[in-house]
């Protein structure tokens, strides 16, 4: 498998396939951090977190739009602003879906695992009835879709590293705001034991929305960042649910740093993977490994010792 | 004896004439044209329409209905069939393929329709074939496919695999001296026959498949396979990736610093039609290469008028892939069948199908060929910026459809 390489193409396979392994690591990082905050905070599993996503990639579309069309001269700076408005519109929503749905329903796991999926279904539909059934192409600035390259094989796609960067952000700050906030504090203090937090004066419910709606928010900021890398159509949230889930199960439901390493595994091996055999065989032997692991260690990579 | 069967054939068609000109004046009665209970009355037929409006399907299939309604209307506008306005009834595969099979079947024996035209995936068409092939309804098919069926019940009016994909080779062969080929598609039936014909004909033509790869439908990320055609350097890059894939491969292969418009490799695809560069973006897939029957560009007069009718009646920013001009001829090559055969009656209609040409046929004229597939022309196209192809070549003659292509198998 080796040997139709030279040595030095050797090592820039190595060096190119590391590096793809790495945006496919960020990119599963910013996918699975919504869930596994949502999931592993509040037991929740959210089935329209690639809805979320897609709610996002759409905003991205409607503020390049805007900006084609009112302000052209700004048009190379528009994503930062369409980030912070997928944020804020998915933050939003979440929040709402928390009130409406997901609170009668904290007592009974499984139906909001249906719940969830069935509003899925109903964010998929509403986005075909607006946006229409076909994909829409957002349109990136320039600046966004180039590549640096470092030597004749090696380039280095813009989009990815800013990808990354963006990931790097999100994961130091829900880092600070989970374990170095006033409000992390409170959040774990609620995971850990919810009677207790209660009496001593947490607002458990407000605790319970802000998780969930943060969780969608960083959902609609992945969801805008795939703009680049990806589709945006009603549908196309299914396409990233599976590895989502694979991510978050895999690293352990509770634990982020356990979501940081489990990408982190599957987004190399994978990457190494697809490069010597076929891009199914990859994933087969993935998926595999990971089913192999989670029968010896059900609890996943990383876990924490919680009382319910 | 030879004289005997003359003089018996003669008298025949005079008594058909005869018979012919006494009805012509009045439209015929709906037992003369239907012996079999379909739904016709005096002065309607009712037709089916099967695609999938919800779930992941609706972004491929919507154009399809789009182009059947259109037809209808338009017949409609010329008096119908055998005198006879078509009004259809419209379901909904949603994307399900047990779905298609059971609407398929409430449209034939609960609704008695005289033909259906729908379905897209392969996966939905073999679903219904049983419920077709049972009960003898007439289903026209639209999408290129992989071949290898020929069914009494289906005409297939997109491409089978070989009209498509030999001519793409040739070309980029003769026309560009490309040696080496570096197969891409998505993982299931009709990119993996496809290019299993295209390695075939690569080979034969004495030329190197240098890579041939596949994965699964949905992959959003097809950096390790970006980094292989990099390193393996192939003249062309075969492509029938389909669906939301298709969106991240031309991004990513953009992103890598690849620029297709230099053509090395060229690009040459199977699968991007213009529906799918809506959600590309035109920009970012400029300067690939397409091989199929038709492009919403295509210069003659027909297509000149049908793709004006379509904007008229779906809106100006609309766009139209080959799959949609392909349904588009369905209720057309169907109603042509029902002339010739005077008759709504399956049997009848399928025994006049073969030979059955359409000259006002966007795509240029097309034919029935015996195996219930077209005769059609193949075209390359190259990808602009405002995400339209612009043809550089027309196969000369008409290619004869061959479902179950020997030595490719």
């Amino acid at each position: 498998m080796f040997a139709e390489y030279t040595a030095s193409e050797l090592t820039s396979i190595f060096a190119m396939q590391g590096f793809a392994g790495l945006i496919l690591f960020s990119v599963f990082v910013l996918m699975a951090l919504g869930l596994a905050i949502i999931f592993g905070q509040m037991g929740v599993i959210n089935m329209a977190h690639g809805e979320f996503m897609i709610l996002g990639a759409y905003i991205t579309y409607l503020t390049s739009n805007l900006f084609a069309e009112y302000a052209e001269s700004l048009f190379s700076g528009y994503f930062f602003i369409a980030m912070l408005l997928a944020f804020l519109t998915t933050f939003v929503l979440g929040a709402f879906v928390e009130w409406s749905m997901i609170r009668h329903l904290y007592k009974r796991p499984l139906d909001t695992l249906l719940a969830t999926w069935g509003l899925s279904l109903i964010l998929q539909q509403f986005y075909r009835t607006v946006f229409g059934a076909r994909e829409v192409g957002v349109t990136l600035p320039d600046w966004l879709m180039g590549s640096y390259p470092l030597t004749d094989l090696i380039e280095v796609p813009i989009n990815g590293i800013f990808v990354m960067v963006i990931t790097i952000c999100i994961s130091v700050g829900v880092y600070f705001w989970m374990y170095r906030s006033r409000w992390g504090g409170q959040v774990r203090a609620v995971v850990q034991n919810r009677e207790m937090a209660g009496a001593v004066g947490i607002n458990t419910e407000k605790v319970d929305r802000i998780t969930f709606a943060l969780g969608c928010g960083i959902a609609g900021v992945a969801g805008s960042a795939f703009t680049m890398i990806g589709s945006t159509g009603p549908t196309s949230g299914q396409l990233y649910i599976v590895d989502t889930f694979l991510v978050v199960v895999f690293g352990g439901a509770a634990s982020l740093l356990g979501t940081i390493a489990s990408a982190f595994t599957i987004s190399q091996a994978q990457s190494t993977m697809e490069f010597f055999l076929s891009g199914s065989m990859a994933k087969v032997l993935t998926l595999l490994v990971v089913v192999g692991i989670l029968m010896l260690r059900p609890q996943g990579l990383f876990s924490l010792k919680i009382r319910h | 004896m030879l004289s005997n069967i003359l003089s018996s054939t003669l008298k025949k068609t005079m008594l058909a004439l005869s018979a012919s000109l006494i009805l012509a004046p009045a439209v015929t009665q709906a037992a003369d044209v239907n012996s079999t209970g379909l739904a016709v009355t005096d002065d309607t037929v009712t037709v089916g329409i099967l695609h999938s409006i919800t779930g992941t399907m609706a972004i491929s299939e919507t154009g399809s209905v789009q182009a059947e309604k259109l037809a209808i209307k338009q017949i409609n506008d010329m008096g119908g069939v055998l005198g006879r306005k078509i009004e259809y009834i419209q379901e909904d595969g949603a994307s399900d393929w047990p779905t298609f099979a059971e609407k398929a079947k409430k449209l034939l024996v609960n609704d008695k329709v005289a033909a259906v035209f729908g379905c897209w995936t392969s996966a939905s068409r073999k679903a219904v074939l049983p419920v077709f092939e049972q009960y003898n309804g007439m289903l026209y098919y639209p999408t290129f496919y992989e071949g290898l069926e020929q069914s009494p019940n289906v005409i297939y009016t997109g491409q089978e695999a070989t009209q498509q994909i030999l001519e793409g080779i040739d070309w980029a062969a003769e026309t560009k001296g490309a040696k080496k080929f570096y197969l891409l598609g998505s993982d299931y039936i009709w990119p993996r026959t496809s290019n299993k014909i295209a390695r075939k004909h690569i080979d034969k033509l004495g030329l190197k498949v240098v890579g041939e790869e596949y994965y699964p439908l949905g992959h959003t990320q097809f950096n390790s396979v970006i980094n292989k055609i990099k390193l393996k350097k192939p003249d062309v890059v075969f492509i029938s990736v389909v669906g939301g894939s298709n969106v991240a491969f031309y991004k990513q292969l953009k992103a890598a610093g690849i620029d297709m418009t230099k053509e090395k490799p060229l690009f040459l695809t199977i699968s991007v039609t213009e529906d799918e560069i809506l959600g590309i973006g035109g920009e970012n897939i400029e300067g690939i290469y397409a091989s199929m029957k038709y492009f919403q560009s295509l210069p003659n007069e027909n297509n000149k008028e049908f793709v004006k009718a379509f904007k008229d009646m779906w809106g100006k920013d609309i766009v139209i892939g080959d799959v949609t001009q392909a349904a588009y001829l369905g209720p057309w090559l169907w109603k042509a069948a029902v002339e010739a055969a005077g008759s709504f009656d399956v049997d009848k209609v399928r025994e006049a199908s073969p030979g059955i040409e359409l000259t006002t046929a966007p795509e240029g004229y097309v034919r029935i060929h015996k195996n219930h597939h077209l005769w059609s022309k193949t075209r390359i196209g190259v990808a602009q910026t405002d995400g339209q192809y612009k043809v550089v070549y027309e196969s000369p003659e008409l290619i004869e459809p061959d479902p179950f292509p020997e030595g490719y198998q």
